[in-house]
């Protein structure tokens, strides 16, 4: 087949980091090419690269053959390319309308919104997604996000689709409507370069696979030349993924109680009715439901962030109901929240800084009224080396580390004072299959020695290897709890769609 | 009474109306442009001067909006282009603006022109009680309502509106959707900064019409305020702009009633009103979402994430 884009010898530094190092590989024209690599190997850089955000040190492209050059984005689409970016580009403040119509190409000068929303309204229906056009992106889930930056892209022109991480934050079926649209763009001679962790996402929609390591490309294998395992050693090379077991049973102790818990969105529509849950010392408990049922309102409420309308929430027997963050914290509640750059980090300090936000009262970071510079220094290697952080230079802001890196720092944070409750939405959300593999060890680990978890996820496969027990939410309710040694998915997926079972 | 009083609130408003407009274009852009009291001093020496010399009125309000362009230009440059600091650019601009005005009005001080005259609108100024404040009035005014609905309009109906919105919320996204965010900035602080102009020109051309050393008087600074209380809309600088002028109005009526109350005091009304009605539109604000534009004061690089 034709190669539509080559890339040769790409090399691209910041500041302290090589963050590519020598990248070839090239894309034929109608396939669809994964890039696998590590939390931190340089896929969303290189993508950069590719259209025009970054500008490479050294290295050609060549389009069609021929060297091209971008010096902006605007360049990179010009020539065909679009890309749906790691980390959303909406503007939060606008309509869903609005954030697609900037993104259009022939959009009329004169009264666009009403020119266009019929067909956009139209594309929306097609993919059989439902999203409010007037509705501010700021009030929508990540998910939702997600779909409007997807629909900006296809509602494009484009010869090469590049889709860094898209499914991340959808569930499994939305993946798999995401799926069909990539092989019906393939079907159309269309190129797409495709960025997953999942390796089941990779094994089935790719026809060529290109490994990153470290800035630097390491092969491409064609499709059944591959298979999960080889993929894997190929990606982490000679580390070892961590081995866990299951902790024990847990005990009979309640840490948690949730009684007629009732939460109100922005929205003024009710997020968790009348909800109930009991969670026991030492237990992981997941939480299963299609996105979009209560769970983040779930999460917010036991960490304080949102106001609760009715019902308590008991820590060890204490309400904790209406108490802000900080002192559900000191109660012993952890929390890793979905939107990591909103509300996981603050962007600007420093990883350092970023790593002891929630505990630099403690002793051990202080000498008197000023802070222990070698401390809060040495428990960053300490985190770095365990979690296998892939640290920028000292002291540089913590936005600039990629997605995955970013969320192993909010894990590191939360998990560093053995909290006696850790509330974790898509806890291995966007990490590679090593790191996901350690914060599973880090979670069983910790209750064996006493933390309980809710673990909010999607993602059956992870509920079913690391939970003990699994609570099922539909439409801010319970719905029942299941058992993931005995129930099967059948079960489970009946009860996600509000099949009451016993 | 009330006829008068309402008719004197346009009149002190109007220059205020436009300071406030342009600067609501330049933070659109993400642009905080605090030069707007040095881009009003510009304004007002140059369309005096080229009225002065050339006896036009139009000519003058030209030549205020060009000057304020260009020195808008230069904050533009540096916040733009070079990304420096905007508080610190926009805070030279306004010394700038009064020293070079002072310097080179020198020679036209004492100088007298024939200023902007009434016009009443047909019909329009027939109306009931509202009539007579506002269609019986000279053009610039009637330009200024004509921009309220423009600039409106702009934002909100066209697609180059909307691109400038979203740079001014989010050059990153902008940038991706192949807008070119820098050419957007800049315009957007040039031409709102010209605006900014055509308010100082009214001081000198429609108000008073003489060249006054620093005869702006912090206006340009209520303008900044403003348009927090406007939250960034063209409509509702009108009202912040006329509530302001409502202000004034008054209490140069209670200085004509003489009363006893020391005009100093009476002078400072204006602004005391405009911080304290600051203070509650902020108040409110903070229970909805904000108005502000998301990356209001920072500068946009390609290579940063954010
Ligand atoms: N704008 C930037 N400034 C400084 N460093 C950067 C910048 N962009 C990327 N990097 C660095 O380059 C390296 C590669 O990051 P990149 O985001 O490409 O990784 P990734 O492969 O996409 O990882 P993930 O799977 O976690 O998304 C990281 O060490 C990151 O800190
Ligand atoms: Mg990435």
């Amino acid at each position: 087949m034709p190669k539509l884009l080559q890339l040769q010898h790409i090399r691209k530094t910041f500041p302290g980091v090589v963050a590519l190092d020598d990248v070839s590989f090239s894309i034929a024209e109608g396939e669809i090419h994964t890039l696998l690599g590590e939390n931190g190997a340089g896929k969303s850089t290189l993508m950069n690269v590719l259209t025009g955000f970054y500008a490479p040190d050294s290295g050609s492209l060549l389009l069609d053959g021929q060297p091209v050059r971008f010096s902006s984005p605007r360049d990179s689409l010009a020539l065909g390319i679009g890309m749906v970016h790691q980390h959303f580009m909406l503007v939060a403040a606008h309509s869903v309308l609005e954030n697609i119509l900037v993104a259009l190409q022939g959009v009329p000068l004169f009264f666009p919104r009403r020119q266009l929303r019929s067909r956009i309204e139209q594309t929306i229906a097609e993919f059989g997604i439902e999203l409010e056009l007037d509705t501010p992106v700021w009030q929508l889930s990540i998910g939702a996000q997600q779909w409007i930056e997807l629909i900006k892209l296809l509602m494009r022109d484009c010869r090469l689709l590049i889709l860094d991480e898209p499914t991340a934050v959808l569930t499994p079926q939305e993946a798999d409507k995401l799926f069909q649209v990539l092989q019906r763009l393939k079907q159309q001679g269309k190129s797409i370069i495709f960025i997953s962790h999942k390796m089941r996402e990779v094994m089935e929609i790719s026809d060529r696979v290109t490994i990153l390591k470290k800035g630097s490309s390491v092969t491409t294998l064609e499709a059944g030349e591959f298979n999960q395992n080889k993929l894997a050693t190929l990606m982490i090379g000679g580390d070892r993924i961590p081995e866990w077991q299951k902790s024990l049973p847990f005990s009979d102790e309640l840490v948690l109680e949730i009684e007629n818990l009732a939460v109100r969105n922005d929205r003024g529509l009710a997020d968790l009715d009348n909800f109930n849950l009991q969670l026991k010392k030492g237990e992981i408990l997941g939480i299963a439901g299609i996105a979009g049922n209560g769970q983040k309102a779930l999460a917010e409420a036991l960490t304080g962030l949102t106001k609760v309308e009715s019902g308590r929430v008991l820590a060890n027997g204490e309400d904790i109901t209406r108490s802000c963050a900080r002192s559900s914290y000191i109660a012993g509640i952890a929390h890793i929240p979905e939107d990591r750059k909103a509300i996981g980090i603050a962007p600007d300090l420093s990883l350092d800084e970023n790593l002891i936000l929630k505990n630099f009262r403690a002793k051990r970071f202080r000498h008197g009224v000023f802070q222990s510079r070698s401390a809060i220094r040495n428990n960053a290697i300490e985190k770095v080396d365990q979690f296998a952080i892939k640290a920028g230079p000292q002291g540089s802001p913590v936005r600039l580390l990629s997605g995955g890196n970013i969320q192993k720092v909010i894990i590191a944070r939360e998990l560093s004072e053995q909290p006696t409750v850790l509330v974790a939405l898509y806890p291995t959300r966007g990490l590679d299959i090593g790191s996901a593999e350690y914060v599973h060890k880090v979670i069983a680990e910790g209750a064996g020695n006493g933390m309980s978890t809710i673990l909010i996820s999607e993602d059956l496969d992870e509920l079913y290897k690391i939970c003990d027990r699994i609570a099922v939410i539909f439409r801010g309710r319970l719905i029942g709890y299941a058992d993931p040694t005995s129930s099967s998915r059948e079960e489970i997926g009946l009860m996600m769609s509000g099949e009451v079972s016993a | 009474m009330l006829e008068i009083l309402l008719d004197a609130t346009v009149r002190a408003g109007t220059p205020i109306l436009f300071a406030t407009l342009g600067a609501i274009i330049n933070e659109r852009a993400g642009i905080i442009n605090l030069g707007i009291e040095g881009l009003m001093l510009i304004g007002a020496l140059s369309g005096f001067a080229a009225t002065f010399t050339s006896g036009s009125l139009l000519l003058g309000v030209v030549a205020a909006f060009v000057a304020a362009f260009i020195a808008g230009s230069i904050h533009a440059f540096i916040t733009v282009q070079l990304r420096g600091n905007q508080i610190v650019s926009g805070l030279a601009l306004t010394m700038f603006g009064i020293g070079v005005t002072a310097l080179f009005g020198r020679s036209v001080v004492g100088q007298t022109i024939d200023g902007f005259e009434r016009h009443a609108l047909p019909l329009l100024s027939k109306l009931p009680f509202v009539g007579k404040a506002f269609f019986n009035q000279n053009w610039l005014i009637y330009f200024s309502f004509l921009l309220v609905g423009l600039i409106w309009f702009f934002f909100y109906h066209t697609r180059w509106g909307l691109n400038l919105r979203t740079v001014g919320e989010n050059p990153a996204a902008a940038d991706a959707c192949g807008i070119a965010v820098n050419r957007y900035r800049f315009l957007a602080v040039a031409c709102g900064s010209g605006i900014v102009g055509i308010g100082g020109a009214y001081l000198s051309l429609a108000s008073t019409p003489m060249w006054i050393e620093n005869m702006t008087a912090g206006r340009g600074w209520i303008a900044v305020a403003l348009v927090i209380f406007a939250s960034w809309s063209s409509v509702r600088a009108l009202f912040g702009a006329y509530l302001f002028g409502g202000i004034t109005a008054m209490q140069l009526r209670f200085q004509a009633m003489g009363t006893t109350v020391s005009a100093h005091v009476l002078q400072m009304l204006p602004y005391v009103f405009t911080i304290v009605v600051l203070v509650i539109s902020t108040i409110r604000q903070q229970k909805g979402a904000s108005q502000q534009p998301g990356n209001l004061g920072l500068p946009y690089d390609r290579e940063d994430r954010k």
